[in-house]
């Protein structure tokens, strides 16, 4: 593989791999916060001891999406320096402001969240949660905007004179339509996660010791179950206006989600198709008619442009070359990420009918227990490489390839290093990880009453 | 003023920000087998750290962002260039991020021990490497009119360099020792303490050698200026540190850092990475800077968001600002014994 190929692998990577992380940061931040907040104003044990347990498994998740983040601000350079220096003047502004505004807030208050438990005014103490949960929205929503510029560049112009895309309107930026879209999609999915990731948790210890853990978990199974349950909700509306636009200002991207090589009008919604994929024939599909006209325009019989059109309509625009992503590859992983919702959701609403008959354990919903937090991950992480597969070859679209847009001066070697460096201590750390999840999430926190003594009390989380 | 200067400026004052708040948190981490003897003691080390460590870290993510919003050409020379260099500290950056989170998680001597080497390795390995690059961004490297690094990873380890490396790992030992004398009492403190003579005198003589080769790249009158400042800051650091005056002695290796970090700003200004192959080559401040309007926007959201950054993190110093001791350690009825 040269260079490019493995930047490109190195890139796909690091990046899905941070994102396991990321929804539940984003998600559990305000969880947390909500049972925090839930102790402020009843003084209930019950919601300290719930604050403390989830903060603690939040609290491991953070630490790892953190430092993976480090990388991802780094890397545009490293790997990608002809692409920083073409989009520089535009997308370095969210990722410093991302900065500025967000890591200083979430950092600094956790910092205070963690060592202030017992110390700090216990209003302060409950607003430092708060700001680390604004902290990764606010995150959440420059990282997004950087990303759909990418997408439906807006609010710039090409300079030939230095060869770079400048920036003409910021505020082009942070309201391109494609972000107003991917941001409350993507909090949504964050929310699918973090309700699934507790959901998961608390049922399984619910379903082993229903009588002791109850007054523990029965709160979070239900607090888990709802927030699923809404957020899948919210990513179906969510999710349909995205279609909607992605239709609009990346055709081909919808095109190739449905494997959809003619245009047509009215267009089908394919709902499984087995053939060959690359519009050559076609040995059985299961299709509703009219559906992907309806998914895309809004109306019965929209016209849907199809792969082929679109090739030739680019090829007139931009010049020879091929413009169709990898068809298989965004077929399926648009499938599989809308079927991991759906079970997710169809998880939560059965535990939640189960919990509310009172039924004894089943077999089948401890083994759901432990599947349901995997299923979001599997559908943040195929709905980003549908999303960054889907719109290649550019890097900028209409603006930039993405071989382009690769180090120049950086050897395949140097690349390979790094990608055997990193992955290598991604998958330590995910062992790590997962030993300390599994630990503390197995831990049924003890009855603790209100110390007397602050200053003698065991820290909430030991350091 | 141009606003590429005002930027140049910024960057500037966020690596010293970065180098002086990290900096200390680098050198407890190095010196944590030296000051904790056992595992109470180790964990009143930490502990000072604890809650500041990450706000800490994130100046270096805004002075990396800011970069590439206010100079990207500079920002992608620099980072393609310095791959490896960059790599080995993303690692050590990953590693005891890690390290400080997972250590206490578990109360197994084991554990903890693993997890200390990290710690020690970690805040080591970039306390030299960003020495290291400092002085390569000084010095300039091989670039050619396309402005690509023309080098290799060894290019980067000239004797030069090497000495900047050897001095930012002193020195950041040495603020690391003064902050723990600063923030602990009992044993800790005392071997803190008795760190700081030997530390101090190495720091002297390596930053006396460095700040002075530094001159001789492009020594002017405000140089020269800057790094005397450096030196009798270090001095006097040394000497509050002797009179037991730790609040001033800490002052005193902030101030040696942000001085010896302007020192090397102002000698680098104008040039961003000077090109050693041709002056002509070389990155500035000019060539290598954002539109005017990207500018403009950044420096409104600097101006507006900057104070009310640093109101809250030294709100979090001020919370913490309590001496600890091992009577602030947790420890288990079982366990005070052993």
């Amino acid at each position: 593989m040269d260079a490019i190929d493995l930047a490109r692998w190195q890139f796909g990577i690091i990046t899905v791999y941070h994102f396991l992380f990321v929804p539940i940061t984003i998600g559990m931040s305000a969880l947390v916060a909500g049972l925090h907040t839930a102790w402020y104003r009843t003084g209930k044990q019950k919601y300290r001891r719930m604050t403390q347990f989830w903060g603690k498994l939040f609290l491991i998740n953070f630490a790892i999406g953190v430092v993976t983040g480090i990388v991802q601000e780094f890397q545009f350079g490293m790997n990608w320096s002809s692409y920083s220096k073409f989009v520089g003047d535009i997308f370095g502004a969210p990722l410093a402001i991302e900065g500025l505004l967000a890591f200083f807030l979430e950092s600094t208050f956790l910092g205070l969240w963690i060592f202030g438990w017992d110390r700090l005014p216990k209003k302060v103490h409950l607003a430092s949660i708060w700001l680390v949960a604004i902290g990764t929205q606010l995150s959440a929503y420059f990282i997004l905007a950087a990303n759909s510029w990418m997408q439906w560049p807006r609010g710039y112009t090409y300079n030939s004179a230095t060869g770079r895309a400048e920036l003409h309107d910021f505020g082009a930026v942070l309201t391109n339509k494609v972000v107003l879209a991917t941001y409350p999609h993507t909090i949504a999915a964050s929310f699918l996660t973090a309700g699934a990731f507790m959901l998961g948790i608390a049922l399984w210890h619910l379903l082993r010791r229903p009588g002791e853990n109850g007054s523990l978990f029965r709160p979070a199974v239900k607090l888990g179950a709802i927030t699923t349950l809404v957020a899948a909700a919210a990513l179906m509306i969510t999710g349909d206006i995205q279609a909607k636009i992605m239709t609009d200002t990346q055709p081909m991207k919808m095109a190739a989600a449905e494997a959809l090589y003619d245009t047509s009008a009215p267009a089908p919604f394919s709902i499984l198709t087995i053939g060959s994929l690359d519009g050559s024939k076609e040995v059985w599909s299961l299709k509703v008619p009219h559906g992907l006209s309806f998914l895309a325009t809004s109306t019965w019989n929209g016209k849907v442009e199809g792969i082929n059109n679109l090739q030739t309509a680019y090829e007139q625009r931009f010049g020879p070359g091929s413009y169709k992503p990898n068809v298989p590859l965004t077929y399926w992983t648009f499938r599989f990420m809308i079927l991991a919702g759906v079970l997710t959701a169809a998880i939560a609403l059965l535990a939640l009918w189960q919990l509310r008959r009172q039924r004894k354990s089943s077999k089948w919903l401890i083994r759901a227990a432990l599947a349901v937090p995997l299923l979001p991950l599997l559908g943040n992480s195929l709905g980003w490489i549908f999303t960054e597969m889907g719109r290649q070859p550019w890097i900028v679209f209409g603006l930039m390839q993405t071989r382009d847009g690769v180090s120049p001066s950086v050897g395949a070697g140097s690349v390979l290093t790094s990608l055997i460096v990193l992955t290598l201590l991604y998958g330590v750390l995910a062992v790590v990880e997962v030993f300390l999840l599994l630990r503390f999430a197995r831990e049924v926190p003890a009855e603790t009453t209100e110390p007397s003594d602050p200053e003698a009390a065991e820290p909430a989380f030991l350091y | 003023m141009a606003l590429t200067d005002i930027w140049f400026l910024l960057i500037a004052v966020l690596w010293t920000g970065y180098l002086v708040l990290e900096g200390f948190d680098f050198g407890v981490g190095m010196l944590l087998p030296f000051v904790g003897r056992d595992a109470v003691d180790r964990k009143v080390t930490l502990r000072t750290i604890g809650p500041v460590w990450d706000g800490n870290e994130v100046w270096l993510l805004v002075a990396g962002g800011a970069t590439f919003a206010a100079f990207p050409f500079w920002y992608a020379t620099l980072f393609s260039g310095f791959y490896l260099a960059l790599l080995i500290i993303l690692v050590a950056l990953i590693l005891r991020g890690i390290a400080l989170e997972y250590r206490g998680k578990l109360d197994d001597s084991s554990w903890h021990r693993r997890w200390d080497l990290v710690i020690v390795g970690s805040s080591a390995v970039p306390a030299l490497l960003w020495g290291v690059a400092l002085a390569n961004i000084v010095r300039g490297v091989p670039m050619g009119a396309d402005h690509e690094f023309a080098g290799n990873f060894f290019t980067l380890l000239n004797p030069y360099a090497l000495l900047g490396g050897v001095t930012t790992l002193l020195l950041f030992a040495l603020h690391g020792a003064i902050f723990l004398a600063l923030k602990t009492h009992g044993e800790v403190h005392d071997r803190a303490l008795k760190l700081v003579p030997p530390i101090g005198l190495a720091t002297v003589v390596a930053a006396a050698a460095f700040l002075a080769w530094t001159q001789a790249f492009d020594g002017s009158a405000l140089t020269w200026t800057l790094a005397l400042a450096a030196a009798l800051c270090l001095i006097g650091a040394l000497a509050a540190s002797r009179f037991g005056r730790e609040g001033w002695a800490f002052v005193g290796t902030a101030a040696t850092i942000a001085l010896a970090a302007a020192t090397l700003f102002t000698t680098l200004y104008p040039n961003v990475l000077p090109s050693t192959t041709d002056a002509a080559f070389s990155l500035t401040t000019v060539n290598a800077a954002s539109t005017h309007y990207t500018l403009k926007i950044m420096t409104w959201v600097a101006v507006i968001f900057t104070p009310v950054v640093l109101a809250y993190q030294g709100y979090t110093y001020w919370v913490f600002r309590k001496r600890l001791g091992r009577t602030d350690i947790y420890q288990p009825a079982e366990k005070v014994t052993s």
